[in-house]
């Protein structure tokens, strides 16, 4: 699709911009080092899509594969979406672990059909005959600097259909549990991984450095524990939240931030035992506002019980509600800050 | 050996490239001989020409029909006669016949409002048939959705059809598809899926799985001509040759998608005509000739499964039926047009008259095989149309392959809810727990 050579670039300038490696593993080493780790695991998992090969991906995330695997296993394709995401679902049905690779999310509109209409649904039409354990993975959401066509989240699109699994990893400790659990698992799901955060580096424990370790799909995770407002996120907007946090705790209100780490299935537990505790409710996301994520986490909180436990109306800060703009600052300011959710807490808790 | 220089290009400059490739250690030396004559353009292998000419498609005549017998069943040059048994053939008839036959009671059960949709197979029985006795019954079958034949021939039972369509209690696919869509692992049939031109590259990638498992098996896919204009077809059939997956594409090109007639689905040569272009081994067949498609699927498949490389068939052949039960065909063709395949050139009575020909089959078989066959489809359907639906429950089900919590909420709800108005529900109708 179009663009793609751009992307590549974008992708590069991506590393050169990472944050110091302070820590020890950057999502990108995360989500290399679980595909890496499955593939050794499991004859039947191997890598496809645009790129991944010799190349070693538009974006690096399955450097060193084909070197390792061969072409075997880490396989570039023709550039059409809906051939290999095609080709990865029939192999799955043939017995195979497919991982198809989208050189970025945006792209897989023209594949959607295969995800949705095949994979998602064929477990099911087939009455659990013909099963389908595939993953989708790329990069989702906003890039920088690529405009309306390569920057929006698809979270929303993916997480609406069931028989699918959708995680959407923030840090390297999430991404490398969630994506092995993903290769493991006997459904499709689909990995939204995030751009911005590639080169990000995490501190990361033993556990998550051991080849056994995985992040169960379906569970949320409280990445900052607080008593005053709880803030619901997933993805890049767990970081937003996280500042956010930062700077309120400054002013004495200290807020819980629950990273979804998947958004089908939704733990809604995790997010409902937090408000019971804080009583505030603020979602975060990257994506649009209608019928977003954000919109569901709302309604299951006030449709039910949760509702009782609220003592202001949840709010949702989401992006702005039109297709990306290309200029630095229009685009900056498009997207959800940590200064939108300060002000939308202080608001909320009546602080000025 | 020097490249032979072409005054065309075409089908014929490929056969030449195919030779050059075929005389081994020679061709290195005649590549650094040569180099200056020949292009050296990455994924080029042709010949330079100083003619400005552009290729007219027009310029040869299209690829040919492989038939085995004429249109009265007599076998044309003994040679290609594959010389199967009275049992097996005396099996491909009845199995035509049978298909037939079902065909005309469901295609009427739903025009009377017993099932939602049908779907005949009506004048392309001999492509069912020829394809799947050349395979192998392990061989893993991706159909599009006119495919019964192929089901039926592997075993699938009438009852088995009848409980699909009727979703009721025995459909293995537990009543959650729709009309058709059959699949079966027993019988490695892949569970038909609506969207036109999916099943083709998920044929590729099964056939990559095979191929990386080296079982001996291969895997077909069975598509129509209007769906070789979805971008899919391209696809698959691009990355079968680039991939060198054992498939068979096996076109049935029957004249219509829905009402749009093959001279508006395009304007080559067929879809055979894109074979060598993709690079694939490929044959045009006379569908209607269930021996010439049982030839050439049988040598495909040995093909696909010793070279490792896709084979593409295209099969000619006439929808005699509606596309489906949502068409009325009388508003495009005429009825003489469909009368002439009816009567004159129809699979199931070119098979007939060779079996006579043969002393193998007479009008008191006919008779009887013809009651018979009729009173199995009824009593299959009438049991079918007895049946119970599945249980209610199950619509949660399959949906992952554990059940997660918000699925069981929903069932959890509805158990609630249906027993509190239980005489608001038809649940005598559905398998209790």
């Amino acid at each position: 699709m179009m663009l793609k050579n751009a992307f590549k670039y974008v992708g590069l300038r991506g590393i050169s911009t990472s944050r110091p490696a302070s820590a020890q593993l950057t999502v990108r080493d995360a989500l290399n080092s679980a595909i890496d780790e499955e593939m050794e695991r499991d004859e039947r998992v191997f890598i496809l899509g645009e790129e991944v090969a010799q190349y070693d991906g538009a974006y690096k995330i399955s450097r060193g594969l084909w070197k390792k695997y061969g072409d075997k296993r880490v396989i570039d394709t023709p550039i059409t979406e809906m051939g290999f995401a095609g080709i990865a679902t029939g192999a799955a049905m043939g017995g195979l672990r497919p991982i198809c690779e989208f050189m970025t999310w945006n792209f897989s509109m023209q594949a959607i059909d295969h995800v949705i209409n095949s994979a998602a649904k064929t477990f099911y039409m087939s009455a659990g005959l013909v099963n389908v354990p595939i993953v989708f993975r790329g990069p989702n959401g906003a890039a920088a600097g690529v405009a309306a066509q390569h920057s929006q989240c698809f979270g929303a699109w993916y997480s609406h259909c069931p028989g699918l699994k959708v995680v959407a990893p923030y840090s390297a400790e999430d991404a490398k549990g969630l994506l092995k659990a993903a290769i493991r698992d006997p459904d499709p799901v689909v990995c939204l991984e995030n751009e911005i955060m590639y080169g990000t580096a995490f501190d990361v424990s033993d556990e998550v450095l051991s080849k056994d370790f995985i992040v169960p799909i379906g569970k949320a995770k409280i990445e900052r524990v607080g008593k005053h407002i709880t803030l619901v996120a997933f993805s890049r907007a767990v970081a937003t939240c996280l500042d956010a946090a930062k700077e309120l705790s400054a002013i004495g209100i200290e807020a819980e931030v629950v990273n979804l780490r998947s958004l089908r299935p939704l733990d809604f537990d995790t997010v409902m035992e937090s408000v019971k505790k804080t009583n505030h409710l603020v979602s975060v996301e990257h994506g649009w506002p209608q019928s977003g994520v954000g919109a569901e986490i709302v309604s299951r909180m006030v449709e039910g019980p949760g509702f009782y436990y609220l003592d202001a109306p949840p709010v949702r800060v989401t992006g702005a509600d039109i297709p990306m703009p290309y200029a630095k600052t229009l685009e900056d300011n498009s997207l959800p800050q940590g200064k939108d959710v300060v002000r939308v807490v202080k608001k909320i808790l009546n602080v000025q | 050996m020097l490249p032979i220089r072409l005054a065309r290009f075409g089908i014929r400059s490929v056969a030449a490239n195919c030779k050059r490739i075929n005389i081994g250690s020679l061709s290195q030396v005649a590549r650094e001989f040569s180099s200056d004559e020949r292009p050296q353009f990455p994924g080029s292998r042709s010949q330079w020409t100083e003619k400005l000419e552009f290729i007219r498609p027009d310029l040869y005549d299209g690829i040919p029909v492989y038939r085995v017998m004429d249109r009265k069943g007599k076998v044309i040059d003994p040679s290609q006669d594959p010389q199967l048994s009275q049992e097996m053939v005396t099996k491909m008839y009845k199995c035509m016949t049978q298909l037939n036959t079902m065909d005309r009671i469901l295609y009427e059960s739903q025009r009377q409002g017993r099932i939602s949709f049908y779907m005949t197979n009506y004048g392309e029985e001999g492509t069912h048939i020829g394809s799947a006795a050349a395979l192998d019954p392990k061989d893993l079958i991706f159909g599009q959705y006119r495919e019964a034949g192929t089901l039926m021939w592997r075993g699938f039972t009438l009852d088995q059809f009848m409980n699909q369509c009727y979703g009721n209690v025995d459909d293995g696919g537990k009543g959650k598809q729709m009309p058709v869509h059959y699949g079966s692992k027993e019988l490695n049939f892949v569970t038909i899926s609506s969207p036109l031109g999916t099943q083709m590259p998920q044929a590729v990638g099964a056939a990559y799985a095979y191929k990386r498992s080296q079982n001996g098996l291969c895997v077909m896919c069975y598509f129509g001509e209007g769906t070789s204009s979805e971008g899919d077809a391209h696809a698959a059939l691009n990355f079968s040759a680039t991939l060198d997956c054992p498939v068979i594409f096996f076109c049935r090109n029957n004249g219509y998608a829905i009402s749009t007639p093959s001279k508006e689905q395009y304007r080559g040569d067929g879809i055979a005509g894109r074979g060598p272009a993709y690079g694939m081994l490929t044959i045009r067949v006379d569908g209607n000739d269930v021996f010439a498609v049982y030839n050439a699927t049988l040598k495909a498949r040995q093909v696909a499964i010793s070279e490792m490389r896709p084979v593409l068939i295209e099969a000619m052949t006439y929808r005699i039926g509606h596309h489906s039960t949502s068409d009325d065909s009388t508003a495009y063709r005429s009825v003489d047009e469909v009368r002439y395949w009816d009567e004159r050139d129809h699979p199931i009575s070119r098979l007939r008259n060779y079996m006579l020909s043969k002393g193998w089959w007479g009008d008191a078989q006919e008779k009887e095989w013809k009651e018979d066959c009729k009173r199995q489809v009824m009593t299959a359907f009438a049991r079918a149309e007895k049946k119970l639906k599945p249980n209610w429950k199950e619509i949660f089900t399959d949906v992952y392959h554990e059940m997660p919590s918000h699925i069981r909420e929903q069932m959890k709800q509805m158990e609630e809810h249906v027993q509190k108005y239980a005489e608001h529900y038809p649940l005598k109708n559905f398998t209790k727990d």
